[in-house]
């Protein structure tokens, strides 16, 4: 990090980490105990850390004048590895607490490692540390290829990757100490709500800066969707975690909606999380990474105009779906289910028109295991997008809420669809960013992508059957109008499918190790740098 | 119209502008008339808030992530009434910063939990599941039969209070003696507890032993608590049978 800024910068970076452990010590000494202190010590220990490896380097030699005429693609590759690093968090966590789901006796008599504690530390560290990381990390790349520009500075992304890290470490530290403020994909605390703000802007900032900056008339798809992604998600974000804190100096709070408010907020946060953090922005890499690596243009230019539109407009209006027959206004639910129905038709827009761009490439989709993450990620898009429509309709709802079904169609969303397109950008990155033709295995990468594939299909098919079968038995009568099955029937009757949705998981996981291995012997040895460059030579700030 | 969008292309702001525009209109009019709850969603007379003590149950369901596998939320189908009991109002989590209700059920739904069971099976069941529920999934929560920390309690209820919660400055300057009061109803402290909460409230020793007060006694009294806050659910149910 240190050898690509100034001497100016690095004393910038070393101003921002004394003021990071001062904000630490500030927090760790007025909160004393609880979660809040612990995350007052980690961030003075953070500061500390960055503080003392920009004030070794302070007077290193100064990186080359020429630095402005090329990318600045050291923020993508720490990027990369924190995507990586929180794979193997989120994934790992999340194949524990399945496998406790078949074996629940194998939990440790300890707090912190309970089944409740441990659930949103999967969620948040795919949500936020895999996905997040990949999208930050991949929205620097795009953003600057398709605008032939560098980066606006060279300070800017560095806060932006730490301080979001930042937030994803308190997150999950903070479940683990029971910290939470219970909201599903938004149980963070306040004061780690807030940092995100900052670290947001920080983030929105650079990439309009940058953009301002372009050397191309258009801004290309890519960025629409990246921009849709930052803006949507800020809005989405403090709009759900408007928090009132017991006292400032504890981590406990309580949201400022109620009861059928908060239950409207929270799933139009909940929904578009899955929209514009899940959706939107992987859209973006989407949209840069397979024309890239298939050597195609994208299909139809109107098409993407449509369905960039279609899915900004509708998808804000789905979240009612997820409290059908409940207590809210019947009207709401509706609308919410309409507007599911017609959000099928940009979503295969979508996905149809990165099929269509494969079309004349289909020998490199045999080839290449790379470009086959990104055929079958767009394909995992569609029939996601299908079931997500379909699961939105009252009566389908009615046997497919609460159940393992919801469980699996997330997972076809995620597993199938947003890994597989990180998996995509990060083989076509990690070679092309250390200036090499290719990964260091590619066996490697083929393995993976069949080790995917399988962990994928046996996930979501055992929970297709998981949730099917639990919702019959619990609206099931019997011949006397009365109910045929009592609920713990239903609970032993999952047994055989959460063994093999752990079984699924555990393949997609090792996957994903094999490719953490792959992308840290391709970037091991590496020496040289990208070699493409921006069209025009950038002015110094 | 592909002419505008070609040049809407080309000016970063207009495309933030029309993003915001684009991305609001749906939150708008599904979120807005619910700011309007007062008027639309009618509150029992019967409504009454969550004790101290329940609070602090309620706290301690939040920390273990207990709503990750259940539900607070009966939906108004009819094996869910024959399987938990009447459906679940809006108004009877007016109170509830946040709402729990839930979107998985791994195991049954608890919004009609209060007073189905007695204390003992909540404490054995709490304490080890399988011990009287065999074919049970559900983790082990050993840990809480250790004492309850009643030390933010009156700052929870002043902080309910300003987002609405009808509790007055006594039951704020009381919540920690009226949370020991309601698991000992034999001390003075109970009259206390009486004349601010009525008789409503049940009021016992709920994990067995009145000289401590455990977080065990919190969740139970919690978990006690849950669908009694108001009967207004059984009394629009019986309404609509007949």
């Amino acid at each position: 990090m240190t050898a690509t800024l100034t001497v100016s910068e690095r004393q910038i970076g070393l101003l921002l980490s004394v003021l990071l452990a001062l904000m630490g010590l500030v927090m760790a000494a007025v909160a004393r105990h609880g979660a809040m202190s612990v995350h007052g010590v980690m961030a003075v220990g953070l500061g500390l850390v960055l503080a003392f490896r920009f004030g070794g380097a302070l007077y290193d030699p100064a990186p080359p004048a020429d630095r402005l005429r090329h990318y600045y693609d050291a923020p993508t590759r720490f990027g990369i590895v924190m995507t990586l690093v929180w794979a193997m968090i989120g994934m790992g966590v999340g194949v524990w607490v399945a496998a406790l789901l078949y074996w629940p006796e194998a939990t440790p008599l300890w707090p912190a490692t309970s089944f409740g504690r441990l659930r949103p530390v999967h969620t948040t560290g795919i949500i936020f540390g895999f996905g997040g990381n990949a999208l930050i990390a991949t929205s620097f790349h795009v953003l600057q290829r398709t605008s032939r520009a560098r980066l606006a500075d060279s300070v800017s992304p560095w806060v932006v990757l730490v301080g979001y890290n930042l937030f994803c470490a308190w997150a999950v530290t903070g479940y683990l100490m029971g910290a939470t403020q219970s909201k599903e994909y938004a149980e963070a605390e306040w004061y780690a709500d807030l940092w995100l703000v900052v670290i947001w802007v920080t983030y929105f900032a650079l990439y309009l800066r940058t953009l301002a900056r372009r050397n191309e008339p258009h801004i290309y798809v890519a960025n629409w969707y990246y921009l849709a992604f930052i803006l949507v998600v800020a809005m989405l974000h403090i709009v759900n975690n408007l928090a009132l804190p017991v006292r400032l100096t504890v981590a406990e709070s309580f949201p400022v909606w109620s009861g059928v408010q908060d239950a409207m907020v929270q799933w139009w946060y909940g929904h578009n999380a899955v929209a514009f953090f899940l959706t939107a922005g992987f859209l973006g890499m989407l949209y840069y990474f397979l024309p890239v690596r298939s050597g195609r243009p994208i299909w139809s230019y109107r098409l993407s105009i449509v369905s960039f539109w279609g899915i900004t407009f509708f998808y804000i209006w789905v979240g009612s779906h997820h409290l059908h027959y409940t207590a809210l206004p019947y009207w709401a639910q509706t609308l919410g289910m309409t507007f599911s129905v017609m959000l099928l038709v940009p979503s295969w827009a979508s996905a149809g028109n990165a099929i269509a761009t494969l079309n004349g490439a289909w020998h490199k989709v045999r080839d290449d295991a790379t470009l086959r993450f990104m055929f079958v990620a767009a394909v995992f898009y569609g029939l996601s997008t299908f079931e997500g429509s379909f699961l939105a309709i009252r009566p389908v709802n009615s046997l497919s809420h609460y159940t393992d079904w919801t469980v699996g169609h997330v997972h076809s969303g995620t597993l199938g669809w947003v890994a597989m397109i990180v998996f995509g950008a990060i083989y076509t990155l990690v070679p092309q960013l250390g200036g090499k033709a290719e990964m260091a295995s590619p066996r490697a990468v083929e393995w993976h992508f069949w080790l995917a594939v399988a962990g994928t299909l046996i996930y979501v098919v055992s929970m297709w059957n998981a949730g099917i079968t639990q919702g019959l038995m619990w609206r099931a009568y019997d011949e006397n109008g009365a109910l045929s099955y009592s609920f713990v029937q239903s609970v032993e009757a999952m047994a055989p499918y959460y063994l093999l949705r752990t079984i699924g998981g555990g393949l997609f996981l090792t996957g994903a190790v094999v490719c953490a291995w792959n992308c840290r012997a391709t970037m091991r040895g590496a020496t040289g740098e990208a070699t493409d460059r921006p069209l025009a030579a950038q002015p110094a700030e | 119209m592909l002419r505008l969008h070609y040049n809407l292309e080309k000016i970063s702001m207009g495309l933030v502008a029309a993003i915001i525009v684009a991305a609001s209109v749906g939150g708008l009019v599904e979120i807005a008339p619910l700011f309007t709850i007062d008027e639309t969603v009618e509150l029992p007379d019967d409504l009454r808030p969550h004790t101290p003590l329940e609070l602090a149950g309620r706290e301690i369901y939040i920390r273990e992530g207990c709503y990750a596998c259940h539900s607070q939320m009966v939906r108004s189908l009819a094996d869910e009434l024959d399987r938990y009991g009447p459906y679940s109002l809006a108004s009877e989590s007016a109170y509830d910063h946040p709402m729990l209700w839930g979107s998985k059920r791994t195991g049954p739904d608890l919004a009609r939990l209060g007073e189905k069971y007695s204390d003992d099976w909540h404490v054995a069941h709490l304490t080890d599941p399988r011990s009287v529920v065999p074919a049970s999934i559900m983790p082990a929560y050993p840990w809480l039969a250790r004492p309850l920390d009643t030390g933010l309690l009156s700052d929870a209820l002043a902080a309910l209070a300003r987002l609405g919660v009808p509790y007055d400055d006594a039951m704020i300057a009381a919540a920690a003696a009226d949370a020991l009061a309601q698991s000992r109803p034999d001390s003075d402290a109970m009259e206390g507890f009486l004349e601010r909460y009525g008789e409503r409230p049940a009021a016992r020793a709920f994990d067995g032993d009145p000289s401590r007060l455990t977080e065990l006694d919190a969740l139970v009294a919690y978990l006690q608590s849950l669908g009694t806050l108001t009967d207004a659910p059984h009394r629009i149910l019986a309404e609509g049978n007949r």
